[in-house]
């Protein structure tokens, strides 16, 4: 595995920001081939896999819980009027259900999953790099790119998908105790509405892009912490700039992937 | 017996972009030989260390370990070699998210066969030798410096390595300690027949276990022999380096 060296550089010129910007994409690319070479290698530490998903869970449980509920209850309340003023409150329901499935759950479950486990897994490893630790796995003939690297990204990428689910269904929850503030609807009819909306179909794109999500916040956090040079320093760098990669590149992901899906089924358009 | 060679290196050379570490330096070691390397802070012990082990590539020169070249061989071959390798690092390099058991049975149950209660055995055996059986479940954070470095110790031997490579093992220590550590390695030596690499500033502990040294200076060996006779030497730097005073003209 040849992964380009970044070294830090204390004043960076425009050049080195672009030297830079390669650098980050080709190392990051090698990383992921590395990563889809050494998956089907065993061992396959299935007990790391858990121990991770299990603590990423844990880890992220309360603050996704916060975001799905506000996401569905802020978004119902910012429809009604417009949905009113067309005298269409009823399709309120509909309304907040298919942008929490096709989007807003997705993404933003994604955006915050990143700046809660990115940082962690690029501090992580960062500091066992910094501190010789991953040298010494090496040294035991152990191979730490299948033990830390592997683990953490099947982990994040199983895990993001389940989050999302979840939060997808707080905000449905969230968006009815919105509604019920202003208009006289029964959980049945909005339940029904919610139901009579969405299609099996919306699912799998709004869901599914969450699996390629999960795999970039593991990957990038892992490339960044795996790579780490620079003492104490260089861990919090990898840290933040992580979440700064996972999140841009959730972005860029998010548009491609939506593209695709249209492309695939244009029915949801 | 006493002639075959584990260790052989010839012409090693590494550089750090301008920084030249180690130039031109051949170093061969004879089977359960123990062989102590001196030289000031920064000269590139460690660097010397790490390339043996694999964990830097020198730029140029061979490394040899029993009969088999290790530079520039596929990790598997080298990972077959580095099994019989113990390392302790300066620096300890103990993985801080295990506890002290989980750190020491890690290798053992990744790279070997050896049932539970094996193991288990030989985790309490390591830290006796160490005489610290009592932190066997704190983590490495709750322990002391000298702690974690004779931790570090114990796991590097656990495996019980035909060939030990030693960073500094008894700086940080109490004298006492540092001896007990010193014929511990003298103990491997005999009982196992271990050949040993031990970087060191401590004199006491290289007079227990030196069979020959070396000594770095801006990357060739400057000296070698044996202690006595370094430390002995007419040599004005070498007398500096080993008496207490500093030695002016
Ligand atoms: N990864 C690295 N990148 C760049 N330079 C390095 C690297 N590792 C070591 N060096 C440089 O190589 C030289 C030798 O370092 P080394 O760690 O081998 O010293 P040492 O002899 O072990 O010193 P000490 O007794 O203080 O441990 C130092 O000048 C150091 O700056
Ligand atoms: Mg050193």
């Amino acid at each position: 595995m040849k992964i380009p060296q970044i070294k830090y550089l204390r004043k960076p010129k425009a050049s080195d920001y672009m030297y830079l910007f390669f650098a980050n994409i080709t190392g990051l690319t090698v990383f992921v081939i590395e990563f889809f070479k050494q998956l089907f290698i065993p061992p396959y530490e299935i007990n790391e896999v858990k121990k991770h998903m299990d603590e990423l869970g844990v880890k992220t449980f309360p603050i996704v819980s916060v975001t799905g509920f506000i996401i569905g209850l802020v978004l119902a309340m910012q429809s009604q009027p417009v949905l009113q003023k067309f005298g269409a409150t009823d399709f309120l329901p509909a309304t907040v259900s298919l942008s929490v499935i096709r989007e807003l759950g997705p993404v933003i479950t994604a955006l915050i999953f990143a700046g809660r486990v990115s940082s962690g897994i690029g501090a992580e490893l960062g500091s066992m790099r910094v501190t010789e630790q991953i040298d010494a796995m090496e040294v035991s003939a152990i191979n730490p790119f299948k033990y830390l690297v592997v683990t953490r990204v099947i982990a994040t990428t199983m895990i993001l998908p389940i989050l999302t689910i979840y939060v997808i269904f707080l905000a449905l929850i969230g968006g009815y105790i919105a509604v019920i503030i202003t208009e006289n609807m029964s959980f049945q009819y909005y339940q029904n509405a919610v139901i009579g909306a969405v299609e099996f179909g919306d699912l799998i794109p709004g869901v599914g892009k969450t699996f390629v999500f999960g795999f970039i916040v593991g990957i990038v956090g892992a490339y960044k912490g795996f790579t780490t040079d620079g003492g104490t320093e260089g861990v919090g760098r990898a840290s933040t700039t992580s979440v700064v990669i996972a999140s841009l590149l959730i972005l860029v992901f998010d548009l491609v992937l939506v593209k695709l899906s249209l492309m695939l089924w244009p029915t949801l358009g | 017996m006493a002639d075959t060679r584990v260790v052989e290196i010839k012409n090693l050379s590494k550089r750090f972009d301008e920084l030249v570490v180690l130039d031109n330096i051949s170093i061969d070691v004879k089977e359960a030989e123990n062989l102590v390397v001196f030289g000031r802070s920064g000269t590139g012990k460690s660097v010397l260390l790490k390339c043996i082990i694999g964990l830097l590539r020198p730029d140029k020169g061979e490394i040899k370990i029993n009969d088999k070249n290790v530079i520039n061989i596929p990790l598997k071959e080298l990972n077959e070699i580095r099994k019989n390798i113990g390392f302790l690092f300066q620096s300890g390099a103990l993985y801080d998210s295990m506890n002290v058991r989980e750190n020491l049975e890690f290798q053992l149950i990744k790279n070997t066969d050896f049932t539970k209660e094996e193991i288990e055995h030989k985790v309490h055996d390591a830290l006796k030798k160490v005489s610290l059986e009592q932190a066997i479940n704190k983590m490495p954070s709750e322990l002391s410096g000298g702690m974690r470095k004779r931790i570090a110790l114990a796991r590097s031997i656990i495996a019980e390595p035909k060939l030990m490579l030693y960073d500094e093992p008894t700086t940080g220590l109490d004298p006492i300690t540092s001896k007990e550590i010193s014929e511990l390695i003298l103990n491997l030596q005999k009982s196992l027949n271990m050949t040993s690499i031990v970087v060191t500033h401590d004199l006491i502990c290289a007079n227990i276990i030196a069979d020959r040294a070396i000594f770095l200076k801006e990357g060739h060996i400057a000296y070698q022999g044996n202690i006595d006779d370094l430390t002995s030497s007419e040599d004005k730097f070498l007398r500096n380096f080993f008496s207490e005073k500093i030695i002016k003209e």
